[in-house]
């Protein structure tokens, strides 16, 4: 879902302050546009589908210096850019990918970091298609739009592997606390764009490793624990501290935090609460929430069980319910576990999947299996308790529902029943209820959401800001960072208010 | 990290674990839980939190040593540290003053139950305790729940002891031997649990027991705790650790905690075989 916004006029006059820069304009005449639309668009080098299939190693290895650039020319750098509405972060887009033409790849890293403190997950993890590259107007000129994506993970992880990270300069400390709770990346976002003014970030974090869903939800194969770690460490550079094991609500309440002299607050504790189907057999063993799969694996590393504690069941023919990106990574990681068959089971076609392109073509390559217009209706287990298989359902498409997508209508009658030993249900996460149910006066919305003013991010707790699942419910990486961004600034205003 | 400031064998495989944690030791409440890791590689382990001292800033859990993180926490000595003690989670039971409540538990339960017979009692109510091991060299803490009892009993399978049988056997005696019984409060393996349960049924004692499914992050995220209750899931680490003991889908909670049973046996020789070469 894009949120697409209007480009601000602060940010529009810095654009085109970048834009009128003399290298910009000797750049813009050293290739004639004709022959920058014939570049093709470079391919990101992935491992091969059946090797990397059977290991939790990284699946794009990235493109090399030759090819960024080559990427970068193809970019018009347009006199008026759309793809920086698309960016929920504002990052200025064409100055950076003009820094990368140019060949000065950590300048390029640098600009991306004036907006967005975490890039080398952005370019990993963004679903660029229906943001920035969505309305390139290369793309609407020659068909495929500047590899934007692909070139900011590549400034990102030039700039970590050179060593050349770059610490701003940090004011003077205002002395003002700030708590940010949850150190997912709408509370990284809101740590880093706190830090740089000066003020003193804690985050507090229930798990035992910072990255919230970037380290319990999405695997080793599309973001590496230790492109997460250096992200994590930047900020600890900007004088950010970490609290980990520390669950705001029980080892502390929001209010504890205010009398130990925390002035602003940013929830950001994310949508963890797994929804379930409601459907008979769902409880039993070998039924697994995306959550609990995702989060044994990844940051439990049951991957690595027994040299690591933690186990996870190795289904021989695994079904993974749901079309979106957190059931293409469940599928994908069974499949890396050694599942013969892999499968997603989703109600609707392939065209309402919510995933990111990328992922459905590389869990594709890797040969899991789709079936659309099929919903489980009741699992079937042994005399241990154990799933042994599914009932299904077939599907067709009626008439679109609220959210504009073709509802699914059951075929009566198609009922069969599959052999599976492992399910993955991964229908959606909700918010956790833990924050709400803690702090008084923090007003819930709709769907046990924290409500918040949209213009501000503020909560109903003076103080008190929030974004991310926590008040989306399950949305996207960026969306997240982009509430960060907003409510930080608004932090920053709060604080400095005499 | 949390340090560790003491460890010690209670009885066999059952230690007890004193952490330094002073945010945990000012907050917790009888019924909560934590969850710690004994290193690095090691499983979220929850442990009820079995006493604590505000200040010392000290919460004791007591375990029993069952696979490979629970093993590697028995070698732990005072002054190592632990990478994670998180808490305390989970609801704190509800306590009032009910009348008469009978503490029964076994096992870990007999130092899970210790701090909710003592806020029972602190509340006004009638304590009635009653421990069950199936020899007496596997009873702990039995002065410490005799002290803050009214009434005290032992179930045993052990000639020393005058009760013979199980803890439910020992609960159907003791409502035999007492005027009333309005509350019962039973912790301990699911088995006895579920036998607790079972016994106070045909009464219809209101019976709490604390579950004890497998976790991972126990903070609501993940869904591995889910129990039926009453027909519906719920979440133990959230929605409990307490629950209604008749209305608890026994059959299911048995199945789910059996989840890794190989996993586990491989995982411990795995180690052993590493650790003692």
């Amino acid at each position: 879902m894009t949120d697409k916004k209007e480009i601000p006029a602060e940010l529009k006059a810095r654009l085109k302050s970048a834009y009128d820069a003399d290298w910009r304009r000797d750049l813009r005449k050293a290739v004639p546009v004709k022959d920058r639309m014939k570049i093709p668009r470079q391919k990101m080098p992935e491992r091969e589908a059946g090797d990397r299939n059977r290991d939790f190693g990284e699946v794009n290895r990235g493109l090399d210096a030759e090819a960024a650039r080559a990427e970068a020319r193809r970019c018009l750098d347009c006199a008026n850019p759309q793809c920086v509405a698309g960016c929920p972060v504002a990052i200025d887009i064409p100055s950076f990918v003009k820094l990368v033409e140019k060949g000065d790849f950590a300048a390029g890293a640098r600009k991306i970091k004036e907006t967005n403190a975490l890039p080398a997950i952005c370019g990993r993890v963004c679903p660029q298609e229906t943001q920035c590259e969505e309305i390139c107007n290369l793309g609407k000129a020659a068909g495929s739009p500047v590899a934007i994506g692909n070139l900011e993970r590549f400034v990102s992880d030039y700039e970590r592997t050179a060593g050349e990270v770059f610490i701003p300069e940090i004011p003077p400390p205002t002395g003002r606390k700030v708590a940010v709770i949850g150190a997912g990346p709408a509370g990284l976002t809101v740590a880093g764009e706190l830090a740089k003014k000066g003020h003193k970030v804690t985050i507090f974090e229930a798990l035992h490793i910072a990255g919230g869903v970037l380290v319990y939800g999405i695997p080793e194969f599309r973001l590496p624990k230790a492109i997460l770690r250096s992200e994590v460490d930047y900020l600890e550079k900007l004088g950010v501290e970490l609290r980990m094991n520390f669950v705001v609500g029980r080892t502390a309440s929001l209010d504890d935090l205010r009398k130990d002299g925390y002035e602003a607050f940013f929830v950001g504790t994310g949508a963890g609460l797994p929804n379930f189907m409601k459907i008979p057999g769902e409880n039993l063993v070998g039924v697994y929430s995306a959550n609990e799969y995702l989060t044994r694996v990844n940051l439990m590393r049951a991957y690595e069980f027994p040299a690591y504690d933690t186990p996870v069941f190795l289904g021989k023919r695994a079904a993974v319910i749901g079309g979106g990106n957190v059931a293409m990574d469940s599928v994908r990681t069974a499949k890396r576990l050694g599942a013969e068959r892999a499968v997603i089971i989703y109600r609707r076609s392939r065209t309402e999947m919510p995933a990111r392109i990328e992922e459905v073509k590389h869990a594709e390559e890797e040969g899991i299996e789709f079936h659309f217009l099929t919903t489980p209706v009741r699992y079937l287990g042994d005399e241990t308790g154990r799933v042994k298989s599914m009932e299904c359902l077939r599907m067709e498409l009626g008439e679109p529902d609220a959210s504009g997508r073709r509802r699914p209508v059951p075929v009566p009658g198609s009922e069969f029943v599959t052999e599976i030993d492992l399910v993955v249900v991964a229908v959606g996460q909700s918010p956790n209820p833990l924050i709400l149910q803690t702090t008084e006066g923090l007003k819930a919305g709709k769907w046990g959401n924290v409500e918040v003013d949209w213009a501000t991010m503020a909560t109903s707790l003076p103080g008190v800001y929030a974004g991310g699942d926590i008040v989306r419910g399950g949305a996207t990486v960026i969306l997240a960072m982009g509430d960060g961004r907003a409510a930080a600034a608004e932090m920053d205003a709060y604080l400095k208010k005499p | 990290m949390a340090k560790i400031l003491r460890r010690e064998r209670l009885v066999p495989n059952m230690h007890l674990i004193e952490v330094y944690a002073p945010e945990v030791a000012k907050k917790c409440k009888p019924g909560q839980f934590v969850i710690l890791m004994p290193d690095a590689k090691g499983e979220r382990v929850p442990l009820t939190i079995a006493d604590w001292d505000r200040e010392r800033g000290s919460v004791t859990s007591v375990f029993m040593v069952v696979g490979t993180s629970t093993q590697k926490l028995s070698l732990l000595n005072a002054g190592d540290e632990v990478p994670v003690y998180v808490g305390p989670l989970g609801k704190p039971s509800v306590i009032e003053n009910y009348g008469t409540v009978l503490c029964a538990g076994g096992c870990f339960g007999i130092a899970a139950i210790h701090p909710i017979a003592r806020a029972l009692k602190a509340a006004g109510n009638r304590v009635v305790t009653l421990l069950d091991a199936k020899s007496g060299y596997l009873l702990y803490w039995e002065d410490r729940i005799k002290d803050l009892s009214d009434r005290h009993y032992v179930s045993s399978r052990d000639p020393m002891f005058q009760t013979k049988g199980y803890i439910s056997r020992g609960i159907a005696d003791v409502i035999g031997e007492e005027a009333r019984i309005d509350r019962v409060v039973a912790i301990g393996c699911t088995y006895l649990m579920s036998s607790c349960s079972e016994a106070t049924r045909p009464f219809g004692i209101p019976t709490v027991v604390s579950l004890n499914p497998i976790m991972v992050d126990g903070t609501g995220m993940c869904g591995a705790c889910r129990v039926t209750v009453g027909g519906k899931t719920k979440f133990a680490c959230v929605d409990g650790p307490d629950f209604d003991g008749h209305a608890v889908d026994w059959q299911e909670l048995f199945s789910r905690r059996k989840s890794y049973f190989d996993d586990e046996i491989r995982s411990l020789c795995d180690w052993e075989g590493r650790t003692f070469p």
